[in-house]
């Protein structure tokens, strides 16, 4: 889109819209939100990217390479956590018994193994969200 | 007259479900057969258990964990789907042929 008005707020804008998405995942435990909704706004903020400064720098950005890591990586990282639990105390996916430090209500760093989860999450919503995107564009183009 | 028959059958089964709808519990009813023990225990008990003061997300990511998990692999599923169907062209021509190519010595 060659319109300099559109492209100037889009620069301004997208580092504060994927801010707010870390901060509604990083508080997925404290305040409404989490993984699925920080993880929207992060996608969205890149499928903004792409709808204005075009598929190609958009690659350049998030290429296939990357959106492969973090798709696998946020899921095993999800598995990875399940797995300590099924180690450490028998259960898959166990919180505080298999020993996630507690800490104190509210605080960022509390809840055991729900920000990493939610971290997790965040990153395979966000990198769904923008692969799906970026391959049905593509597909238009040929 | 299959029209006449197909409304009577829609009217019919529309009159089922909004007698249904009537007889469900009124939002917030304290005899609702949705508010029982298990509502209850999150309340009352889900910040010493999980340490989160988000209820949602410590249903979300610690009671339900395994349930959320299967979420993520949905969305891993139709990644994989729609990556697999509609495949970006980024192999080079000497590894094979693209998609182009195959669909134009298919037709």
């Amino acid at each position: 889109m060659n319109n300099l008005i559109v492209s100037t707020i889009t620069r301004m804008v997208v580092p504060f819209i994927q801010l707010y998405g870390i901060y509604i995942i990083l508080h997925g435990h404290i305040s409404p939100g989490g993984g699925f909704s920080g993880g929207a706004l992060i996608g969205t903020s890149l499928i903004l990217y792409t709808l204005v400064f075009g598929v190609k720098k958009a690659e350049k950005k998030f290429s296939h390479r990357v959106s492969e890591i973090a798709e696998s990586g946020g899921i095993l990282l999800y598995i990875a956590v399940g797995l300590i639990g099924m180690i450490v105390a028998g259960s898959f996916l166990t919180n505080l018994g298999a020993g996630f430090p507690k800490g104190t209500p509210g605080e960022l760093i509390s809840a055991g193994m729900i920000p990493i989860l939610m971290i997790g999450i965040g990153i395979k919503v966000a990198s769904t969200m923008i692969t799906l995107f970026h391959t049905l564009i593509e597909e238009e183009d040929v | 007259m299959k029209k006449r028959l197909k409304t009577i059958l829609f009217l019919t089964l529309f009159a089922v479900l909004a007698y249904n709808i009537l007889e469900m519990p009124r939002g917030g009813d304290i005899n609702s057969p949705a508010y029982n023990e298990a509502t209850e225990h999150f309340i009352e008990k889900s910040e010493s258990e999980t340490g989160a003061i988000n209820i949602i997300g410590a249903i979300l990511t610690d009671y339900r964990a395994f349930d959320t998990l299967g979420e993520t692999i949905v969305l891993f599923t139709s990644i994989v789907a729609v990556v697999s169907v509609l495949r970006p062209d980024a192999k080079p021509e000497s590894e094979g042929k693209t998609r182009k190519e195959e669909m134009e010595d298919a037709s």
